[in-house]
């Protein structure tokens, strides 16, 4: 069957399963726009290339399927560019076809030319430049297996406009031959059999638990680790959702803006068994301070995490579920044969940091009304299983701190690259991916204004999704640095409450515009806004600008240092 | 040069497609890991090419450098070669100023080196030595007072020495494991 290289691309994308793309065409990716439209492919247009890169991701995120966003050559894809370097950083399997000028003017900076394939190298986990028609096939096979296996993340396919105008003979092959990409998914019997003597010795363990639970679809594994050992378990940013938070042997989140007991368990702790996490600078604070009593056990498919910041005691490499469910066989075998020591002294100290120190906040009925009691109020009146999104800043630690994460895959956000405008393109992605259930974005002001044209793709494509603007009129955690780091000198953090105005611009990108000044109307809007279903609802809420995320780690201080919020601090001789 | 300081060789199997140098080159890059020299050539299969890397030990554990470099898809297979383990060899062409009465002192000091005269000017030699990094350093601080005009190194190419045991050739691909 002889085929243009148009069309091989696109039927190797149905070949891998895509269902769904997110995307924008240009000139030297239109042969491809071609043949889409006889396609099985949905296609949503986005407004801004960097929100068809978010979407995939979003999508990625909720569903554990590749995103998959096309868009055109030069500026197209310096725009996609940062969410590459978002999935990078968070290990999100995306694919990003991207159009290129004919490989004949290649070089000779032609129009909406640039070295896409240069400029994503260090975003992407591989990168492929296509030179003939004829290699189409194995190269889309070869980016959906890079992207999916092993670690996830990014990768990025460059077809220049002649190739795809190219006529090929269609195959596609049966296997992917890499030499130099093989992962590591089973876990050392040795190292695994160390491991489990550790946890049978530890008096004070913590489960560590990363976004790798989420990736290597290890949350039930876990949770029978967690509950075979009776350790404590802490979840990370990344992590939210990998172990219930109703669980009685949940800690919550720890890092910079971690709770009290999960930041201190962990200091304290004399076993950390690290699973899918990276000892990133945000969780460890000072990494000489961190933990310094404790043996490590880490579990980590990607081998180079193992001993990049801390020098595990026991280094595993492999895919978490496949680790985790050796280990709870090692740890049923071995209770069997020996006495564990008793954790009931551990718990009762962390009991007792949990009643001291819980997250706090007050809520007076005639206002100001406070971000939390917004976050609370949405949590306690939409369905269990509602996929949360965050953009960037203090309305993201907030959420994770106050949101009862029960079930994996319910938790969107960026983390290791920090993107402002994640949440709305992301909560277009993940509702997308999964249209059957309530997607919320709680998202800050200065996020909502980097990428909220995107409601219009949401609007023109009926994609329901909510947000809730979390309006403090600032960069709020900005604000907050400087306030805390920088003597209260502020220096271009402030946005204004009304400009813009969220109502109206909601409505003028075909969404329904909510207003919130009152405690009291909290519940209701948020129940109004439930009862939507045939398009998108942005609620602006007008929130206490002096709140501050706490407690908080200052950056590069030690964990034990953690600042506690001083109208609320128990110990604090208040 | 290197051998003043702590180093490593890496010998790295790559596949032989373009783009292959930019990912390694910009990995080191983008890591802060310093290289001292590089040297890329084919090998007996003309699927893969060897590249020779020395990098800077101080500048990063060359632990992670050797992980990082696997993550590569196009990295087949990472050798790491201990300086005591590995024959070293580099090349070096040097343009040094010889008027007609030093010409004979240049010409002496060559032979002592098993260095080829490849050019002669009016006041001045080229002249090729090939040898360990060493011999080429020494060379080159007696030549230093005639005058260098001109002088080029290819970085180091390294195998593993053939000693008694089998080929310290240490793969560091699965060791985390």
């Amino acid at each position: 069957m002889k085929l243009t290289g148009a069309q091989a691309l696109i039927k190797s994308l149905e070949m891998e399963g895509t269902e769904v793309m997110f995307g924008l065409p240009g000139g030297a990716i239109l042969p491809v726009y071609d043949p889409l439209i006889d396609s099985s492919i949905r296609h949503i247009l986005v407004r801004h290339e960097q929100g068809a890169g978010h979407m995939a991701e979003g999508y990625a995120h909720a569903t554990g399927r590749p995103g998959v966003a096309m868009v055109t050559s030069g500026p197209a894809a310096t725009n996609i560019v940062t969410p590459l370097c978002d999935a990078y950083m968070d290990s999100i399997p995306i694919v990003v076809v991207t159009g290129q000028v004919p490989y004949s003017v290649i070089g000779t900076d032609a129009f909406q030319e640039c070295d896409t394939v240069g400029i994503t190298m260090p975003v992407t986990k591989h990168n492929w430049l296509i030179t003939d028609a004829d290699e189409i096939p194995r190269v889309v096979r070869e980016a959906f297996h890079v992207a999916t296996t092993g670690r996830p993340g990014p990768v990025l396919v460059d077809i220049p406009k002649d190739v795809a105008n190219q006529m090929m003979d269609w195959h596609w092959p049966d296997d992917v031959d890499l030499p130099g990409y093989k992962p590591t998914t089973k876990g050392h019997p040795k190292q695994i059999k160390d491991a489990v003597r550790l946890m049978g010795e530890a008096q004070r363990p913590v489960i560590y638990a990363g976004g790798g639970i989420l990736k290597a679809r290890a949350a039930e594994a876990l949770r029978e680790l967690a509950e075979l050992t009776g350790a404590p378990v802490v979840t990370t940013l990344m992590a939210r959702g990998a172990f219930p938070d109703r669980h009685d042997q949940a800690l919550g989140m720890p890092g910079m803006h971690g709770n009290y007991t999960a930041v201190t368990s962990m200091q304290q702790s004399d076993l950390l068994i690290a699973l899918g996490s990276r000892f990133d600078d945000r969780v460890t604070g000072k990494v000489g301070a961190f933990a310094p009593d404790a043996k490590i056990i880490h579990v980590d498919v990607d081998p180079a995490e193992l001993g990049k910041v801390r020098r595990p005691d026991v280094p595993i490499v492999g895919d978490c579920r496949f680790v985790i469910e050796e280990m709870v066989k090692g740890v049923r075998a071995d209770r069997g044969k020996r006495e564990w020591p008793s954790l009931g002294p551990w718990w009762e100290q962390l009991r007792g940091w949990q009643s001291q120190h819980p997250l706090h906040y007050e809520q007076d009925d005639s206002g100001p009304l406070k971000p939390q009691y917004c976050i609370d109020m949405l949590r306690d009146h939409t369905p269990d299983d509602t996929i949360v999104v965050s953009g960037v800043g203090q309305h993201q630690m907030w959420t994770s701190q106050r949101w009862q994460f029960d079930y994996p895959y319910t938790w969107v956000n960026s983390g290791g690259l920090g993107t402002m405008g994640f949440a709305v393109p992301a909560a277009i992605g993940a509702k997308v991916g999964k249209p059957e259930r309530m997607v919320w974005a709680v998202d800050g002001d200065g996020c909502f204004q980097m990428t909220a044209q995107e409601l219009v793709t949401a609007a023109a494509e009926r994609i329901p999704v909510k947000i809730a603007i979390l309006n403090n009129a600032y960069l709020g955690m900005v604000r907050q640095w400087q306030e805390l780091f920088y003597e209260e000198r502020y220096s271009e953090v402030y946005l204004s409450p009304d400009l813009p105005d969220y109502v109206r611009w909601a409505e003028a990108m075909g969404c329904v515009g909510f207003r919130v000044d009152d405690p009291s109307d909290v519940v209701p809007t948020i129940e109004k806004a439930n009862e939507i279903d045939d398009r998108p609802v942005v609620i602006d809420f007008r929130t206490d600008y002096r709140e501050k995320v706490y407690p908080m780690v200052p950056a590069g201080g030690s964990n034990d240092d953690i600042i506690l919020d001083p109208a609320h601090d128990t110990l604090g001789g208040r | 040069m290197a051998n003043g300081r702590q180093h490593h060789i890496l010998s790295v199997l790559v596949e032989n497609k373009f783009g292959v140098l930019s990912r390694v080159s910009g990995l080191f890059s983008r890591r802060g890991y310093n290289i001292f020299s590089l040297a890329v050539g084919p090998t007996e299969d003309d699927r893969f090419s060897r590249m020779t890397i020395v990098v800077d030990a101080e500048s990063a554990p060359l632990e992670q450098v050797t992980k990082q470099l696997n993550k590569l898809v196009p990295v087949i297979k990472i050798s790491e070669l201990a300086p005591v383990d590995a024959v070293e060899r580099e090349l070096m062409l040097v343009t040094v100023k010889a008027t007609a009465e030093l010409r004979s002192q240049v010409t002496e000091l060559a032979a002592i080196f098993e260095a080829k005269i490849l050019d002669v000017g009016y006041d001045a030699l080229t002249l090729l030595v090939a040898g360990t990094p060493d011999k080429l350093d020494a060379f080159t601080d007696l030549l230093r007072p005639y005058g260098i005009a001109e002088l080029q190194r290819t970085g180091r190419i390294a195998l593993p020495k053939l000693t008694r045991q089998p080929a310290k050739l240490r793969a560091v691909k699965d060791r985390s494991a």
